[in-house]
C-alpha cells in the first residue's frame, strides 16, 4: 500500500537504493545514508524500504534499533554526541557538556523542544590524543575549549549548515611522535604489487608466514596462517575484510592509518585477495571515522584509475579485485569480527557461534580474511621487504613494530611506532609522562599496569596489545578508570547472552553504588562472583573482557576501592532518604517521620 | 547411524551422530541439561547460556557446542549449577516475573528451571523495566514483561511459518521484541493462533486470551514432576 | 539428674507490605504447631501482642517494603535476629505491590487522592502519625541482608515448615519439588 507521504521518502530513497543496487546485504549502509535526509530513519521510510528491498519491516526496525547511530525517533537538527572516554573525562568532557546544556537550554539526552538539537554522550571517539572531542551529526570535533564550545553553541542557535562552520574545527592531526618502519616507511602505491608480482602468490604467502606477522586488533593470530586457511577454504567467492572498526577506547592508530597511510592498507589488503583468491573487499570505517569517508574514497578511486584496484590489476589478466567501504553506526561489538560480518551483510551486530570462524564461512557464509588496518598495512611492508628482514625486528614471539596510541597524562600524546619489547617506561619516558601511577594499555579490555611493572615489555609474550596506551598520573582516581570502562561495556554489550547483557549491567549498578557510597565488602564479593561468570560463560570477548577492568585495580589499587567501601555490613544501593522525597514532597511534610537514615549502622 | 560415536555426560555412555551437538544428542538419549533458548525442533541459537557445560575441561554452551568422540562433558556439578543459578537470577531481575499473576505459571520453562537449580531468591536488585503489554490481538495477548529474548518466536516465526511477525531490536539491556507492525501492534501483523510461533514461547508472553487458569495452579505441568523428569515431546528419547 | 531443658529458640514474625496470606498458609502447618511451640517461643508476632522485636534466633519477614515504618521494622528485625528469613512472594521479589513500580508515586497518589471520581477536595494525607510511602517497592533484601528465602504466594504451611526444621535442626534448608513454588 503506496501512500503519498512513502512518495515523499521515495524521492530521496530510490537513488540510494538503485546506488545499492536493492541489495538487503546493504542494509546498514542504506539506512545510514537514508538517515542522513532528516537526522533520523522516517517511519514511513522503512515502510517504502520494506517494501523495495523485500525485507520484513521488523527485521529494518530490529537493524535501526541494534545502533547508536541510527535513529527512529527525531533527534534534533544538530546531533552533538560528546565522547566519553576517561581521557575525555580528565579533559573535563563532562563541564563542557552541562555548558553546552545550559548555554542550549536542553537536557542530556533529551531533544530541545524546538526540535533544534540534542545532546549525549557517546563511546570513545578515538580522539584522545586532542580531547575532548564530540560529534555533530557524525562529524568529529576535536580540543574542545569552554571559547569553542560557545561558538558551537552559537553555530547551532543560528541554524549555520555544518559546511559553514570553521574548518579549524574540523582539523584532526595526526600526531605522529615516533617513526618506525612502518610509519616511516617512503611506500609508492603498487610497490608492494609489483613485488608480489615477481615472487608470486604462493611466495608471499611465503613471505608473510616467514614474518611470523601477527594481526594487530588484538587477538594476535598468525596472519599468514589465517590467509592460507581462506586460501584452502572452499568456496564459490572469497572475501577480503579489512576491520577498521577501532573501537576500544584509547585507540586511535587505524585512524592515523588511513589517514596518511590508506595506500600501503589497501594494498595490503590486495596482496590478501591475491593470495587468497578474492575479488571483493570490504574496509569496516567505524561510524565515527565519517569524516575520513571522502579521503578514502578518493585512494580507492586514484587507485582504480591506477589499475591497482579494478579488473586485471597492474594488467594482470584475471586478478580482478576491488574495494567498498562500509560504515559502522556506533556499535563497539562490531569490531568483533563475526559481529562485523553481520553488520556487513546488514544485519544486527551479534557475535556469530563459532566455530565455524570466518575464514571458512565468513561474509555471506562464504571464506573470509579479517584483519586488523596495521595488519594490512604491515603485510604491504613485508610483501616490499621479505618476511626474514620483518621477522628480525622485535622479539623472537613479536615480530615487526606496533603503533601505540598514547593519550592520558603525558606532554606527548600521539602515535608511537616501537619494535616489539619496547619497555612501558620507554614509552612514558618519551612521552614525556610524568609521576605516573598507571597505564591502561590495550583500551577498556586489556590490562591497567601499575607502576612496579613499568619493566614489562609491549608484546605478545608480556603484555599484548591491540594499540592503546592511556596513561594515568598519581592524581587521577583509578577506581573512576575502572567505572567508566564498566558503563563502557555495559553500553556495548549486544544483548545477546545472558551473562554480558545482564552482567554488564548489574556491574556498572555496583560500580555506581561504591561511587554513591554505599558500598560494602559484600559488594566486593558481589563483583567476584560476576566476573567469573563473565568470563565463563559469556559468548564473545567483549563479556570476557568487561570485568577486567574492575579486578585488576581492586588487585592493583586497592585503597582507591577501600575509600569506598565505607560500612562494614550490607546497605542498600539506594538513598532511602531520597526514596521518600517525593512523598515528602506531595505531603509537603518534613518532619522527623518524614525521613529515613540511609544505611542502618549509622544510627 | 554409526554407534561408535559416543561420549560421556557426567560418566554416562552417550552415542551421538554426526553433526549433533551435546545437548541434542543427550536429550535424545533421555538426558537433561538444563536449557532455554534450545528447542529440538530449532536451529540452537546460544544465548541463555543455560546449558554451559563442560567439555574437555572447557566451558561452553552444549546446545552450539558439537559433540565430539570421547569428549567428556561435565553437566551436573555444583560449580556449573551454581553459574545456572545465577543466570536465572539474572533473567529473572532483569524482566518483570510476577508468577503469582502468570498464566504460564507452572508451565513454564524459566520457573521450572529455577526450580529444578532451587533458586529461592532472585538475588540481584529487581530492575523493575518499564515494558509494556500488547493486547490488541484478539486471540493472544503479548505481555513483554516476561521475555527473556530466547527468540526462539522468532526462529518460529521467520523459519516456520514463514512470516517474521516477530525480531529483536535495542541493544544490550534495552534489548527487547518488536512485531513486524508499523502501529507495533500484534494485530496488525498477520500472525495468526495457530502459527508455530504461537506455541514456542518457554515463558509467559506469548499467551491465549481467554483460556486464564483452566487448569489449576498446583496441577500443571512441571507441578507434576520437574523439568528434568520432563522430556520435550518431540524428543524420540521422550 | 535431668538434662536441662533445651532453650528454646525465640522466633519473631512480622508483615511488611504483605497481605498475611503468608502468616495465614504458615498457621496451615497445623497440629504440626503444637510440635514447634515446644521448641520455640513466639517474640513479636501477629499471634502475640510484642510491640517490638527483642534479641532472637530465628526472624521471619512477610512482605516487602513500601513505606518509612515497613523500614523501620524491618531494621528492627534485622538487628535483633540472628537468622532472617523472607517468607513469600512479596518479600522476596516485591510480589503484587511492586507491580506499581512503573508507575511514578506522584502519579499514583494524585489518582487516588485527588482524580478518582468521586472525590470531592480530596488531598494528600499529610499526618506525621502517617508513614511515607517509598517511590518504589522493593523486595526485603535489596534493604538488608536476608539469609534465606522462601517463595510462594505463599509458600504452602509445609514449605516453611521445612525450612523450619532444616533450620531448627541445624541443617541448611532445602525445599525440592511440590515445596519450591512461586506461585
Ligand atoms: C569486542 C571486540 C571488539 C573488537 N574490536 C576490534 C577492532 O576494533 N579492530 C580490530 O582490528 N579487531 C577488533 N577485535 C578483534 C577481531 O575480532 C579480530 O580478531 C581481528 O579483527 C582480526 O584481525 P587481526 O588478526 O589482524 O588482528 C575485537 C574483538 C572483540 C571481541
Ligand atoms: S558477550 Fe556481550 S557482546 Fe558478546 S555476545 Fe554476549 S552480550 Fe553480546
Ligand atoms: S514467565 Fe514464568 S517466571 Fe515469569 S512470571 Fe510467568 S511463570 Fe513466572
Ligand atoms: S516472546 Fe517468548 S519466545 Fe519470544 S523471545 Fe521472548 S521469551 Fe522468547
Ligand atoms: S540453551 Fe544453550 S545457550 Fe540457551
Amino acid at each position: 500500500m503506496m501512500t503519498s507521504q512513502t512518495n515523499v521518502h521515495a524521492e530521496y530513497l530510490n537513488p540510494i537504493l538503485a546506488r545499492r543496487q536493492h541489495n538487503p546485504n546493504d542494509l546498514l549502509q542504506i539506512l545510514r545514508e537514508a538517515q542522513e535526509q532528516h537526522g533520523y530513519i522516517h517511519t514511513d521510510a522503512i515502510d517504502y524500504l520494506s517494501l523495495e528491498l523485500k525485507l520484513p519491516r521488523a527485521k529494518i526496525e530490529g537493524v535501526a534499533g541494534f545502533y547508536s547511530f541510527l535513529y527512529l525517533q527525531p533527534r534534533g537538527e544538530y546531533r552533538v554526541l560528546f565522547s566519553d572516554n576517561i581521557t575525555d573525562r580528565m579533559l573535563g568532557n563532562m563541564e563542557l557538556l552541562e555548558n553546552m546544556c545550559a548555554q542550549l537550554w536542553v537536557e542530556p539526552g533529551k531533544v530541545s523542544e524546538d526540535g533544534l538539537l540534542s545532546i549525549e554522550t557517546t563511546s570513545c571517539t578515538g580522539l584522545c590524543d586532542q580531547g575532548p572531542a564530540l560529534l555533530v551529526n557524525n562529524i568529529a570535533i576535536n580540543r574542545l575549549t569552554p571559547a569553542r564550545v560557545s561558538s558551537i553553541c552559537e553555530l547551532i542557535r543560528e541554524r549555520v549548515p555544518l559546511s559553514a562552520w570553521p574548518q579549524e574545527f574540523f582539523a584532526i592531526e595526526d600526531n605522529i611522535r615516533r617513526k618506525d618502519i612502518l610509519l616511516g616507511s617512503d611506500f609508492k602505491s603498487g610497490a608492494a604489487l609489483s613485488a608480489l608480482f615477481q615472487r608470486g602468490a604462493d611466495a608471499t604467502l611465503q613471505e608473510i608466514k616467514t614474518s611470523k606477522l601477527r594481526g594487530r586488533g588484538g587477538a594476535g593470530f598468525s596472519t599468514g596462517m589465517k590467509w592460507e586457511f581462506c586460501r584452502n577454504a572452499a568456496g564459490d567467492a572469497h572475501y577480503v575484510v579489512c576491520n577498521a572498526d577501532e573501537g576500544e577506547p584509547g585507540t586511535f592508530k587505524d585512524r592515523v592509518l588511513l589517514n596518511g597511510y590508506a595506500d600501503m592498507v589497501f594494498e595490503g589488503m590486495t596482496l590478501c585477495a591475491r593470495v587468497v583468491g578474492a575479488k571483493q573487499g570490504f574496509l569496516y570505517l567505524r561510524g565515527e571515522y565519517r569524516y575520513l569517508l571522502d579521503h578514502l574514497q578518493a585512494v580507492l578511486q586514484r587507485r582504480r584509475q591506477q589499475t591497482l584496484l579494478g579488473t586485471s590489476i597492474l594488467g594482470e589478466a584475471g586478478f580482478d579485485f576491488d574495494i567498498e567501504i562500509h560504515l559502522g553506526a556506533g556499535a563497539y561489538v562490531c569490531g568483533e569480527e563475526s559481529a562485523l560480518i553481520e553488520s556487513l551483510e546488514g544485519k544486527r551486530g551479534t557475535p556469530r557461534n563459532r566455530p565455524p570462524f570466518p575464514v571458512t564461512n565468513g561474509y555471506l557464509d562464504r571464506p573470509t580474511v579479517v584483519n586488523n588496518v596495521e595488519t594490512f598495512a604491515s603485510a604491504s611492508l613485508i610483501a616490499l621487504n621479505g618476511g626474514a628482514w620483518y621477522a628480525g625486528i622485535g622479539t623472537e614471539t613479536s615480530s615487526g613494530t606496533k603503533i601505540l596510541s598514547v593519550s592520558g597524562d603525558c606532554e606527548r600524546p600521539g602515535l608511537y611506532e616501537y619494535p616489539f619489547g619496547v619497555t612501558v617506561a620507554q614509552v612514558l619516558a618519551e612521552c614525556g609522562a610524568r609521576d605516573t601511577q598507571a597505564v591502561q594499555v590495550s583500551g577498556a579490555s586489556g590490562v591497567c599496569v601499575s607502576a612496579d611493572e613499568f619493566e614489562r615489555r609491549i608484546a605478545f609474550e608480556d603484555i599484548p596489545t591491540a594499540g592503546a596506551f592511556m596513561v594515568f598520573g598519581q592524581q587521577r582516581d583509578m577506581f573512576e578508570v575502572a567505572r567508566n570502562f564498566v558503563h563502557f561495556f555495559a553500553h556495548e554489550s549486544c544483548g545477546f547472552c545472558t551473562p554480558c547483557r545482564v552482567g554488564t549491567s548489574l556491574l556498572s549498578n555496583m560500580m555506581d553504588k561504591l561511587a554513591n557510597g554505599h558500598g560494602s565488602p559484600y559488594d566486593f564479593a558481589e563483583i567476584e562472583k560476576l566476573n567469573g561468570l563473565l568470563q565463563s560463560t559469556s559468548h564473545c570477548g567483549l563479556g570476557h573482557a568487561a570485568c577486567n577492568p574492575v579486578l585488576d585495580t581492586i588487585a592493583k589499587f586497592r585503597p582507591a576501592y577501600e575509600k569506598r567501601l565505607a560500612h562494614k555490613d550490607f546497605v542498600p544501593a539506594f538513598d532511602l532518604d531520597a526514596a521518600l522525597s517525593q512523598a515528602r514532597q506531595m505531603t509537603g511534610r518534613d518532619d522527623t517521620g518524614a525521613h529515613l537514615e540511609r544505611s542502618h549502622e549509622s544510627r | 547411524m554409526s554407534q561408535d560415536k559416543s561420549f560421556t555426560l557426567d560418566g554416562k555412555t552417550v552415542p551421538y551422530q554426526e553433526g549433533q551437538t551435546i545437548i541434542q544428542a543427550a536429550m535424545a538419549a533421555g538426558h537433561y541439561i538444563p536449557h532455554l533458548c534450545f528447542n529440538p525442533e530449532f536451529k540452537p541459537h546460544g544465548s541463555c547460556k543455560l546449558c554451559t557445560v563442560k567439555a574437555n575441561g572447557r566451558q561452553t554452551a552444549s546446545c552450539t557446542q558439537q559433540a565430539q568422540p570421547g569428549m567428556v562433558v561435565e553437566s551436573d556439578i555444583n560449580e556449573l549449577n551454581d553459574e545456572r543459578r545465577v543466570l536465572l537470577q539474572m533473567l529473572f531481575v532483569e524482566g518483570n516475573h510476577f508468577c503469582p499473576s502468570c498464566e504460564k505459571s507452572g508451565n513454564c520453562q524459566l520457573q521450572a528451571t529455577a526450580y529444578e537449580l532451587d533458586m529461592m531468591s532472585p538475588h540481584f536488585d529487581q530492575f523493575f523495566p518499564d515494558r509494556p503489554v500488547d493486547a490488541s490481538h484478539a486471540e493472544y495477548l503479548l505481555d513483554f514483561n516476561r521475555c527473556i529474548l530466547c527468540s526462539l518466536c522468532v526462529r518460529a516465526s521467520r523459519d516456520v511459518d514463514g512470516k517474521n511477525v516477530f525480531a529483536l531490536s535495542g541493544r544490550g539491556i534495552k534489548s527487547h521484541l518488536i512485531v513486524n507492525a508499523k502501529s507495533g501492534h500484534l494485530a496488525d501483523t498477520d500472525f495468526s493462533g495457530s502459527d508455530k510461533a504461537a506455541h514456542v514461547c518457554p515463558v509467559g508472553v506469548i499467551l491465549k486470551k481467554r483460556v486464564g487458569f483452566s487448569v489449576p495452579i498446583g496441577q500443571r505441568t512441571f507441578d507434576a514432576q520437574p523439568i528434568s523428569a520432563t522430556p520435550h515431546p518431540k524428543v524420540k528419547g521422550a | 539428674m535431668n538434662a536441662p531443658a533445651k532453650p528454646k529458640l525465640k522466633v519473631a514474625t512480622t508483615s511488611l507490605a504483605g497481605c498475611f496470606g503468608c502468616h495465614m498458609s504458615f498457621l496451615d502447618i497445623d497440629e504440626r504447631i503444637l510440635e514447634l511451640m515446644k521448641l520455640v517461643e513466639f517474640d513479636r508476632s501477629p499471634i502475640t501482642d510484642i510491640k517490638h522485636c527483642g534479641p532472637c534466633d530465628i526472624g521471619i519477614i512477610e512482605g516487602g517494603l513500601c513505606n518509612a515504618e515497613n523500614v523501620h521494622v524491618l531494621r528492627e528485625f534485622r538487628a535483633n535476629c540472628k537468622i532472617l528469613i523472607a517468607m513469600g512472594a512479596c518479600a522476596v521479589n516485591g510480589g503484587l505491590p511492586a507491580q506499581r513500580n512503573h508507575l511514578s508515586l506522584p502519579l499514583i497518589l494524585e489518582e487516588v487522592y485527588h482524580a478518582q471520581h468521586g472525590l470531592v477536595d480530596g488531598f494528600i494525607p499529610n499526618d506525621p502519625e502517617l508513614p511515607l510511602p517509598l517511590d518504589k517497592v522493593h523486595p526485603i533484601h535489596e534493604v538488608v541482608k536476608v539469609d534465606y528465602f522462601i517463595p510462594g504466594c505463599p509458600p504452602s504451611g509445609d514449605a516453611i515448615w521445612k525450612v523450619l526444621t532444616d533450620l531448627l535442626a541445624g541443617r541448611e534448608p532445602e525445599l525440592g519439588h511440590g515445596l519450591i513454588h512461586y506461585d
